[in-house]
């Protein structure tokens, strides 16, 4: 076991122990609790086909999140990337009359393409103005959900439903019949093939190819880069594009895909979740796949926990979060980690993190913003020599 | 038009106000050293922890007006209490913080439904009595100013334009504001002054999640009337205004207005025909795409504090 799937596993650990403290305070068997969940998430085939369908969106968030940390990026756009694929998707499916194959493929191509220039917004900013990319991201989170809101509201309303979009006919999104009767009739879809080939390519990208090595050591160091020959620029640009479009993706998945159309007036929880996936999958595409997994259960078994024990559904969003907080303060884990280790071998171990890109050390990967602070660091100053 | 500006102009101010107060704390923060994109969560805490109050003693003592202001004491307590977690963090650890403000925000967003299913059964938290709009006596008689400030005002209105003042002062005009710009400046500088920088940075974050939480609570008296797990961006838009009104009170107060006044037109445009020529989604969008515009321009001369985010380290030079 390497040291950075330890110190997931502990993360995740302690956030399923904060949340058995919280069914404890609050009345519950947090051992019932536990046992439903994972019930809730397995207990059939249906069940399964759930889990899978609704870890979906979440395999695609945390690649996109593991793609930005990789080159050097916080991507925190995700929701708003999401949406705008998403929207982008409706509205193809709405609108245009085509041959299902041709429908899919297209349907792939215009979600990628709507997160792509949802994040191309911050990657410009950053590479010209060197505007701080979470700062931009959030904004255009913001942007992206107003801007569906109104676009469903105005042009795609459901009728007396203010607060959704038009469903789409199963036949015009991801859903497909054979796949959901090989699940006895769940909501699984195509969308866990566009995952799975999405996963594979991009650990092709990341470790295979000279575009994915030039992008990577950008994200390690930025002059050493620029000195080497490579666009720093370009690579900031394409990077968020690459990682906007696995988020639109994600959006297709979501909203062509667990669900048949886009429920507006919510950021969708699946783009923070990303960053969950992401940490808890080491930053690595193979492990965000499997982290998804793990939250998808816990989505999924959610709603039959609370109808078997009263455990409130909120109980998986609040592992989740937890999960996240416990990645952030990983350096906590490592330190006693440290502490355990000299006391056993009885000399002093330095503390060591041999991947800079997980928890606690993302920021250092690019050397000029060891601060994510939202001002714009300058280029020809160090920040390390204040 | 006028009657209508007449009309709209106190929602717009009370939509200001709880922007205003989170967008002062998250000032104090980042004037400190540590970035906050957590007050979306703390305010949903303070909004919880406030309703939750309020609910209680208004169950035990009927609706009287003193309940809401210990709801709102209550909601300010916890709200610095939760951005401990984000302290501890940023401060302690060294942590990302924009992974813990969003923990932040996730937790709040979960955990309160959680506990107000628990304890009311359903997710939300329904207010029988808000607090009440009051006309000034004699302030609100003066002619053009009258009818825009000092009508339909509510008390925490003034509570809050009083705290912009104190926390102004305190920060330009007192040994400890300076040492907190300082600590976001140039910590290291501070630290060789003497100053405790994470004892700095500990106020900075609390502050923040005090007045976060506060803002949740007189969003909820207020506009909402009702918790049910979501501050509907607010703490987003206050950061917005912060980084629009470039980490200045005056600054701060100007950008909160113009983000308050364009959202309720956006808000009160399908009722008032009159406004239906502003299309929505623009004043909707309008604040954060301006908030863009300001980072592009500002890029070069920005105000914002230069080690906002770094963590403090003793050893680094």
């Amino acid at each position: 076991m390497n040291r950075k799937g330890l110190i997931s596993i502990i993360a995740t650990l302690l956030g399923l122990i904060a949340g058995a403290i919280l069914m404890f305070a609050a009345g519950h068997n947090a051992f019932e609790g536990f046992m439903y969940l994972i019930q809730g998430g397995t207990k059939s085939l249906e069940r399964i086909g759930n889990t899978i369908a609704t870890a979906t969106p979440l395999i695609l968030s945390g690649l996109s999140l593991v793609f930005a940390f990789r080159t050097g990026l916080f991507n925190i756009g995700t929701p708003g990337q999401m949406l705008f694929g998403g929207l982008c998707a409706t509205i193809v499916a709405h609108t245009v009359n085509l041959p299902r194959p041709i429908l899919l493929v297209v349907l792939i191509v215009v979600a990628f393409i709507g997160g792509s220039v949802w994040a191309a917004v911050p990657g410009l900013l950053k590479a010209l103005f060197n505007v701080h990319e979470v700062v931009s991201c959030i904004m255009m989170n913001w942007i992206g959900y107003w801007v569906v809101y109104y676009v469903v509201r105005d042009y795609f309303p459901n009728g007396s439903k203010a607060t959704e979009s038009l469903p789409l006919a199963d036949e015009l999104t991801l859903r497909s019949s054979w796949l959901s009767n090989l699940f006895d009739g769940s909501y699984i879809n195509l969308g866990i093939i566009v995952a799975i080939i999405t996963v594979i390519l991009i650990a092709f990208i990341l470790n295979k190819t000279t575009f994915g090595y030039e992008l990577k050591a950008v994200g390690y160091n930025k002059h050493a880069a620029a000195y080497a020959g490579i666009s720093v620029n370009r690579s900031v640009v394409y990077s968020m594009m690459i990682a906007g479009g696995l988020a639109g993706l994600a959006g297709l998945t979501q909203y062509l895909g667990v669900a048949t159309n886009i429920q507006i007036g919510v950021m969708p929880t699946q783009g923070f979740d990303g960053i969950a996936v992401c940490l808890l999958g080491a930053t690595t595409p193979i492990g965000a796949f499997l982290a998804a997994l793990f939250f998808g259960l816990l989505y999924a078994g959610r709603g039959y926990m609370s109808v078997m024990t009263e455990v409130p559904p909120e109980i998986a969003d609040t592992i989740i979060a937890t999960i996240i907080y416990f990645a952030a303060t990983s350096v906590l884990v490592e330190r006693v980690l440290d502490k355990l280790k000299s006391k056993r071998l009885g000399r002093k171990v330095t503390s060591f993190t041999d991947d800079p890109l997980i928890g606690t050390n993302v920021q250092n990967t690019d050397d000029e913003s060891d601060s994510i602070g939202f001002m714009p660091p300058t280029n020809d100053k160090t920040k390390g020599d204040e | 038009m006028w009657q209508t500006i007449e009309q709209i102009f106190p929602y717009a101010i009370a939509y200001t106000i709880p922007l205003l107060i989170v967008a002062l704390g998250a000032l104090y923060c980042e004037r400190s050293g540590i970035i906050n994109i957590g007050l979306e969560g703390l305010m949903i805490i303070g909004s919880f922890a406030g309703g939750l109050t309020i609910y209680i003693l208004q169950n035990q003592y009927g609706a009287n007006v003193w309940t809401i202001y210990v709801g709102l004491l209550v909601a300010a307590i916890v709200g610095a209490l939760f951005s401990l977690l984000h302290a501890f963090a940023s401060i302690n650890l060294h942590a990302n913080q924009t992974i813990s403000g969003t923990a932040i925000n996730m937790i709040a967003a979960g955990l309160t439904v959680f506990l107000a299913r628990n304890i009311t059964g359903s997710g939300n938290i329904v207010l029988t009595v808000g607090l009440a709009k009051k006309n000034l006596t004699g302030l609100s008689n003066i002619p053009v100013i009258g009818p825009l400030f000092f009508r339909n005002s509510y008390a925490t209105t003034w509570i809050v334009l009083l705290i912009l003042i104190v926390l102004t002062f305190i920060l330009y005009k007192t040994a400890f504001g300076l040492r907190l710009r300082a600590c976001g400046e140039h910590p290291h500088a501070a630290d060789a002054a003497g100053i405790n920088v994470s004892r700095m940075r500990y106020i900075g974050v609390l502050t923040s999640g005090a007045l976060a939480g506060l803002g949740g609570a007189i969003y909820l008296v207020t506009i909402a009337g009702e918790f049910n797990g979501s501050v509907s961006g607010i703490g987003f838009l206050a950061l917005a205004a912060l980084i629009f009104g470039q980490w200045k009170p005056l600054g701060i107060l100007a950008s909160t207005f113009f983000f308050g006044f364009a959202t309720t037109i956006a808000n009160v445009s399908q009722v008032i025909p009159s406004l239906t020529k502003f299309p929505p989604v623009l004043l909707k969008t309008f604040p954060y795409i301006v908030t863009l515009l300001a980072l592009i321009i500002f890029s070069k001369s920005t105000q914002a504090p230069k080690a906002s985010g770094e963590p403090f380290d003793h050893g680094k030079r």
